[in-house]
């Protein structure tokens, strides 16, 4: 594992470092976005993804599908990314997390019939889902330039290189069989497409409502997955000390 | 001290109460105030989810809301950012009008979301000039999740000025898209101000 995760790190800080001279704001957030041309026919690309099969298809899967069954089998994809997260926690040295992941994946697998009932979020514990790009973070990995994936969306370098070790790494490879595997990758897509809907409101309000729904994806993405790993600078905007001058 | 029995001393104490509150109006709010301002704008938020509204009901009591508890000229001047000192008065007052309809919209919509869910207070802190409310919204079958509001009495009333969304702010988010809208309509408030009515 180690070993494998050694290069990404390599390559990350690299890039970092390579991005690190072209810093700008857009509107009080700081990033770096040198392939802004690339990334934009990237957005154009999942925009017209999302409008002529996401959509749809997520529209048609929670229109056919009862909301048990779908509650179900996202249950059962999130239970199944926890041994993951587990590995993650681990790698951040977070064992507090790593334990609590393991706690309730072992009671919505054991109890929760193979992780299809959310035993423990009943019971208000919820897994907090954790990546590699997060490892990196918690290891001084700084963000690097943010990047729109064909086809996966928002991330930055830093997350790029922890999306491919994520893959590589996955602690359930050998444990499953062909047809698990095949079940969970089914379970993983509605899970998907039943979040598409979910978030719906908020989702088609940024790509389809806003004037640059590539600034507002960027904006939101970088905001909410700072808040998210913790690294979000605590930026006091003062709206009034701007436009009133400091009394 | 109970608040309807007043006696001549805290008559006049609040008197000098509201005279510190208009010179000096940061020493004046507490952290409870702000608390009980974002309790009460909860509390309304919770009606219009548990209530049963059509959505364009809902959207029309959320627009209310919004003017009663945030700050909303002061949103708005932040949002258009720069070429607010280029906008006239009278276009800065339809610019309010029309972007209050807007953030209405654009969040009563996003409210749907939360039937069958309640927003919890947490708590505040105070933050240089204002004091951060924390509050959290626990939505059925999903991990709760975060929603801060920053709530000041510079403006001469105590309002919010700025909410966090699980780390999103609005502010930034508005100032953005304004700057997007303004841009696509060739830096032209008017054309703009006519552009906003119509995103849904």
């Amino acid at each position: 594992m180690a070993k494998k995760a050694f290069i990404p790190v390599l390559v990350v800080a690299s890039l970092s470092i390579g991005a690190a001279g072209c810093t700008q704001r857009q509107a009080g957030v700081e990033f770096t976005d040198p392939y802004e041309q690339t990334n934009r026919r990237a957005h154009e690309f999942n925009k017209e993804l999302d409008r002529a099969i996401v959509k749809p298809a997520a529209q048609a899967y929670t229109d056919l599908t009862p909301k048990p069954v779908q509650r179900g089998v996202s249950n059962f994809a999130n239970n199944l990314s926890q041994p993951a997260n587990v590995v993650n926690y681990m790698l951040q040295g977070n064992m507090a997390e790593a334990m609590n992941t393991t706690g309730i994946f072992l009671v919505n697998s054991l109890i929760g019939v193979g992780g299809i009932f959310d035993i423990a979020g009943r019971e208000g514990h919820f897994a907090r889902d954790t990546d590699f790009g997060e490892t990196l973070s918690t290891w001084g990995v700084s963000e690097g330039a943010y990047i729109e994936l064909t086809g996966l969306g928002p991330t930055t370098e830093r997350g790029a290189v922890g999306k491919v070790v994520d893959f590589v790494m996955d602690p359930l490879a050998s444990v499953l069989t062909v047809s698990q595997r095949q079940a969970l990758r089914v379970a993983s897509v509605s899970k998907v497409l039943e979040a598409r809907v979910e978030y719906g409101d908020a989702l088609d309000s940024v790509l389809y409502d806003s004037a640059d729904s590539y600034t507002q994806t960027r904006l939101y993405y970088l905001q909410s997955r700072r808040y998210e790993l913790g690294t979000q600078p605590q930026d006091i905007i003062d709206p009034f000390e701007e436009m009133y001058g400091t009394e | 001290m109970e608040p309807n029995r007043f006696s001549r001393r805290s008559v006049l104490a609040l008197g000098a109460g509201v005279i510190v509150a208009t010179a000096t109006p940061l020493q004046a709010a507490s952290g409870a105030q702000a608390e009980a301002l974002v309790g009460k704008l909860v509390d309304d938020i919770n009606d219009v989810i548990a209530s049963g509204m059509s959505e364009a009901q809902m959207i029309a009591r959320f627009e209310q809301i919004f003017i009663r508890y945030a700050d909303v000229p002061t949103i708005a001047r932040y949002a258009l950012g720069r070429d607010s000192r280029a906008a006239s008065a009278a276009q800065m007052k339809r610019f309010t009008n029309e972007f209050t309809a807007y953030l209405a919209r654009k969040y009563g919509k996003q409210f749907r979301k939360f039937i069958g869910g309640k927003i919890e207070m947490q708590g505040s802190r105070a933050v240089k000039s204002y004091f951060e409310v924390a509050t959290m919204a626990k939505l059925k079958g999903e991990a709760p999740f975060e929603v801060q509001f920053l709530v000041t009495d510079r403006s001469g009333e105590l309002l919010f000025f700025n909410m966090f969304i699980e780390g999103i702010n609005m502010l930034l988010a508005e100032r953005s898209e304004i700057g997007a809208l303004l841009d696509r309509n060739g830096g032209n408030i008017d054309a703009m101000i006519k552009d906003l009515a119509k995103i849904a």
